[in-house]
């Protein structure tokens, strides 16, 4: 199984070490490559030798099995580094017979061994002291000691917000200076120590909200009626609905175990990704990864995060189709999701079925309905017209229509001209996320009768 | 309260939207008929499932009898109260206050409950806003209607070009990407080539196959172009029709339509109608794109059509459009550009003057050749003949008139100004008849008295480019000097050298380099044909060869190193090989680790030349390793 370039490059930690290691996808510093099969749960591995600078070449070694592991001589702290990374790249590039004489595993040189075999030693190790955690955690009593703990300090967390809600509201914001709203920091520190951190990044928001423009009283009224809203359906508890129950308590913030899910019941489907999209929030990059299931027609958003210098673990083709076990987290209208077992390798992919812009913002609304914090809907629009404008950006349905306005805050990005350049006029089709902001095209795919379609990534 | 995306009072607008409804005004807000619009989502949101008014308001009803929003107690069941229930008419109005009137919920919050009181009757007034902004903002964004679609953009014209081969699209990415990143990174001395460098070729060689780019592309070329004018040509070949329809939504990009092959204005050029519309009613740019399509197809017609507005052009406009005839410039274009000579601008008049003396038939350039050779004469009397030079004592009107300019620059003495400007612009021909009926090779070899030989000759040069003359830059080329100190060429060798065909530049050079090594070299190289003849590769890894034994370091010859990473032919990287193994210790009058930064040096010459094989490996779609191993050969 070789990997696609694209795919390798999804590896990296960020542009630069993309970059970097683009360049030294060539063959010319590149010696003694070699790579050998999957074997005993492990690999298939890729190694060579890579001239740098110094007078000792750079070892650098990958292994593919299961989420990608490097190593290489270097002294970089980026993960991949950029020799990694081009070692990866030439390998996708070129027939294996060429640069890459597949050994069998014992031919592999002595240093690949080595690392090999430290590995697997590790992993037992590693496998060795989950179970014993497991087997710890596993006093029920406990456990039930600390969720009660938890909710106690929730329930406290929500009681003070409402009073804060309501206060803020009684003085008013106009006569609500700098500071006063700076108070809003504080009362995000309270509710991270009540354990509820989904209540507190919104709370951090205020602060922010009056320095956003002209509008920002109705958009600080807005977030104030949402917060009251959350904060109220927290204290509604088990008199809610189940979904919309547990939808509260993923805003809240309580997480959900991903081997808990797992565990339960996992919907399979030929996945096709439609977009990934990278954002830093501090030290720690989220990736957000969508699917679209070609047979149910569900959609599914997979998060996992990176920290610093490391490149989130997760990463699928754009534009393909994977055939694999999702299982969803609950809520009124479950959209999140962990991946679970996958069936083979990434497939080609197909240009997704699409709606018209009045179909997409009924299922924005009906989503919406279902739960009321959502900041944005996944959906595809097919044959839509993306029209630039000085004073903003739309889609438009080919007869002229209706129209999405390109939400604001995303009017700088390279992507958009990306999207008018494939379009050149005509309908595409477009995935992206719907907000009451406007739409976030993120991916497009080209309409080229002399080719097949392929995804473009905004 | 239905909003459209971009209605102004409701909360949380966004901009550029059109207001589709009047329901924005507020005081009836709640009131306002779903389905004015082309779709009503409003109405399909299902019933009891917006927590807003349904479900969380249950909770709340049983508490204290009626959240805002809701409806009156008793008039709706619990839990069905949706926003769009009531935005549909059946929801009556509690309190004194329409709950999705958002401008007084607004108002209220910023002047605050205590002072302005709420929604809420005799509930907590804060609550109950609270309560009343929750509902509406929920109901608002469930609500939303599509905007009013804006006029869609032309589409594009169609490319009938062939796709590039997928990792040549690939590579364009890869180059566009690192020229992005390079302002940063400085460029230092890495062993990884720099790929910005590699651009101008690799568009070129993509333009020769005639391929087209993928569309996504596009902004990043037409980034790259814009921050690099001699990217720009290639570039916006290359991004073809569906470039320029790009460049005409973005102001950033409009270079692209005043150059390549024009768009709209070569569109109208074929069609004197149009062409005469778009000149008489087209933007300044859209005019001088015009004047240059007509000026490579028909000349004639574009002469004809400057001719016809001349008269109320302002002088900068003349002047830019002046400069748009050098491109089919010929004997046609004479009569205008003299009428032009007593233009009201000066600078007009001296790019006039400029032109006629590039076409050596012109009255211009024979009035010029009779006042220079009025000024040479051959003198036999001596022991063998020599040239004698009586520089011209005054500049009177004529002079002036046809261009020449009076005040010298600094440091020049003013009659040797003047004699300069008489040969520059003196057709070449008459000098044979002049001097005795000699070659211009024998009159180069002709001695010239009173130390007047450097003007004339230097003169002569300038002459000989401006005039397109091989014969007259061949002979002031001389062979390439053999003796270091003899090197004085008169004028600018690397200038005369462009005239020539591209075999005698190269070997021309390559005499030279092998003669004088490289340090003078780069200029000359500069005006070789890429990729370098074998010849000439040969002797520039000959001459690095030699520095390199001679111990001094690399870095002396960054210029001519970057310059043969782009222009060696890649089957020469075999020769380069040896150089490429782990450095010995350094020779005996070696700099301290010369030898080290040498290798190092070599190999990322090695390295982008391999990446240049490649690249053209790509477009051509042949067989990678194959290309490699070529590059590899002689390992």
């Amino acid at each position: 199984m070789r990997w696609s370039p694209e795919q390798v490059l999804a590896l990296a930690p960020d542009a630069a070490s993309n970059k970097a290691g683009a360049k030294l996808g060539v063959p010319g510093p590149w010696s003694g490559t070699g790579t050998s099969p999957a074997a005993g749960g492990a690999g298939p591995w890729v190694w060579g030798e890579c001239r740098g600078s110094g007078a000792k070449p750079y070892r650098a070694v990958a292994d593919l099995g299961g989420p990608p592991a490097f190593r290489c001589t270097c002294p970089s702290r980026k993960f991949p580094c950029k020799h990694a990374l081009g070692l990866l790249l030439l390998w996708s590039h070129r027939d294996p017979a060429a640069g890459f004489p597949a050994a069998g595993a014992d031919a592999a040189p002595d240093w690949v061994r080595e690392w090999r075999d430290a590995r697997s030693a590790a992993g037992e190790r590693r496998a060795a002291a989950t179970g014993e955690n497991a087997a710890g955690k596993a006093d029920p009593q406990a456990a039930r000691r600390r969720a009660e703990r938890r909710a106690k300090r929730v329930a406290d967390g929500v009681s003070e917000l409402e009073q804060r809600l309501a206060d803020q509201i009684r003085t008013g914001f106009a006569a609500t200076g700098p500071a006063g709203w700076q108070v809003w920091d504080e009362v995000a520190a309270r509710m991270v120590d009540a354990q509820a951190p989904g209540l507190a990044s919104r709370a951090r928001e205020f602060a922010a909200i009056p320095g956003s423009g002209g509008d920002w009283p109705s958009r600080m009224l807005e977030e104030h009626g949402l917060l009251h809203l959350l904060a109220r359906g927290h204290q509604a508890g088990d008199a809610l609905p189940r979904g919309l129950a547990a939808t509260v308590r993923a805003r809240v913030g309580f997480t959900t175990d991903s081997a808990e899910l797992l565990a339960g019941p996992a919907v399979r489907d030929r996945w096709l990704v439609l977009a990934r999209q990278d954002s830093a929030e501090g030290r720690l990059t989220t990736r957000r990864t969508w699917l679209l299931g070609a047979e149910l027609g569900r959609s599914a958003l997979l998060l996992s995060f990176g920290a610093a210098g490391r490149s989130p673990e997760l990463s699928l083709p754009v534009g393909r189709t994977l055939d694999a076990e999702l299982a969803f987290h609950p809520g009124a209208s479950p959209l999140r999701a962990v991946l679970g077992e996958r069936h083979g390798e990434p497939g080609p992919g197909t240009v997704p079925p699409g709606v018209r812009v009045g179909e997409a913002l009924d299922g924005y609304g009906r989503a919406l309905a279902a739960d009321p914090w959502l900041e944005g809907w996944p959906v595809v629009l097919a044959g839509v017209v993306p029209i630039p404008a000085p004073t903003g950006w739309q889609l438009s349905d080919a007869d002229g229509g209706a129209a999405l306005p390109v939400d604001p805050r995303r009017l700088g990005r390279p992507g958009l001209w990306r999207l008018a350049a494939t379009s050149g006029g005509a309908p595409v089709t477009v995935f992206g996320s719907l907000g009451h902001r406007g739409f976030t095209p993120l991916t497009t795919w080209s309409a080229d009768d002399a080719e097949p379609a392929q995804a473009v990534t905004l | 309260m239905n909003g459209t995306y971009g209605t102004g009072p409701g909360p949380g607008t966004a901009a550029g939207g059109e207001v589709v409804d009047g329901d924005g005004g507020g005081a009836t807000g709640a009131g306002a008929p779903v389905g004015a619009g082309p779709v009503t989502p409003v109405d399909s949101v299902p019933g009891g499932g917006v927590p807003g008014g349904g479900a969380l308001g249950r909770a709340d009803t049983a508490a204290d009898g009626g959240v805002a929003g809701e409806g009156a107690p008793g008039d709706n069941v619990p839990g069905a109260g949706v926003p769009g229930d009531s935005v549909a008419g059946k929801g009556e109005v509690p309190g004194d206050s329409v709950p999705g009137d958002w401008e007084s919920l607004l108002s209220a919050a910023l002047l605050g409950t205590d002072r302005r009181g709420g929604p809420g009757g005799e509930r907590d007034a804060a609550v109950a806003l609270l309560d009343a902004a929750a509902v509406a903002t929920v109901r608002r964004r469930a609500g939303l209607r599509p905007a009013v679609s804006a006029e869609h953009p032309a589409p594009a014209a169609p490319d009938t070009r062939p796709p590039l081969p997928e990792p040549a699209a690939r590579r364009l990415a890869q180059l566009l990407n690192d020229r992005a990143g390079a302002a940063g990174s400085g460029g230092g001395r890495s062993s990884a080539p720099s790929l910005a460098e590699l651009l101008p070729q690799w568009l070129a060689a993509a333009n020769a196959y005639g391929y087209r780019p993928p569309p996504s592309s596009l902004p990043g070329l037409l980034d790259a172009a814009r921050a690099r004018t001699d990217l720009r040509a290639g570039a916006v070949t290359l991004a073809g029709p569906r470039g320029r329809w790009l460049a005409g939504l973005n102001a950033d990009w409009k270079f692209a339509l005043r150059s390549g092959d024009h768009g709209a204005a070569g569109d109208a050029a074929q069609d004197p109608r149009a062409a005469r519309a778009l000149w008489e009613e087209g933007l300044f740019a859209e005019r001088v794109a015009l004047l240059s399509a007509l000026r490579v197809d028909d000349p004639a017609a574009g002469l004809a059509l400057l001719r016809s507005s001349w008269g109320q052009e302002r002088a900068e406009d003349r002047l830019l459009f002046l400069d748009s005839l050098r491109t089919g410039l010929g004997p046609a274009d004479e009569e205008f550009l003299e009428a032009a000579l007593t233009d009201r601008s000066r600078n007009v008049r001296s790019t006039a003057a400029e032109l006629l003396s590039c076409l050596p038939g012109s009255a211009l350039s024979h009035r010029m050749a009779e006042r220079a050779l009025a000024c040479v004469t051959l003198d036999r009397t001596g022991v063998g003949p020599r040239v004698v030079v009586e520089a011209p004592r005054e500049c009177d009107a004529g002079m002036e008139r046809d261009g020449v300019v009076v005040t010298p620059p600094s440091g020049r003495g003013q009659r040797a100004w003047w004699l300069g400007q008489l040969v520059e612009a003196a057709g070449l021909g008459g000098w044979g008849e002049r001097l005795g009926g000699r070659s211009p090779e024998q009159i180069v070899a002709l001695a010239v008295a009173d130390g007047w030989r450097d003007d004339l000759h230097g003169a002569w040069s300038r002459a000989a480019v401006r005039q397109g003359d091989a014969e007259w830059a061949r002979a002031l080329l001389g062979p390439p000097p053999s003796v270091p100190a003899s090197a004085a060429v008169a004028g600018d060798p690397a200038r005369l050298l462009s005239v020539l065909p591209e075999h005698e530049r190269a070997a021309w050079v390559t005499e030279f380099v092998a003669a004088h090594g490289l340090s003078e070299a780069f200029r000359m190289l500069g005006a070789c044909a890429v990729p370098w003849a074998r010849p000439l590769g040969r002797a520039v890894i000959d001459a690095l060869d030699i520095a390199r034994e001679a111990g001094s370091y690399p870095w002396s010859f960054s210029g001519v190193m970057g310059l043969a990473e782009r222009c060696l032919d890649p089957s020469d990287a075999g020769r380069l090989t040896p150089f490429t193994a782990e450095p010995s210790e350094d020779g005996p009058h070696a700099a301290p680790g010369a030898a080290g930064y040498w290798t190092e040096a070599f190999r990322r010459l090695v390295t982008t030349l391999q990446l240049r094989a490649v690249m053209h490996a790509e477009l051509a779609g042949t067989d990678l390793d194959g290309a490699v191993a070529a590059v590899r050969g002689g390992c």
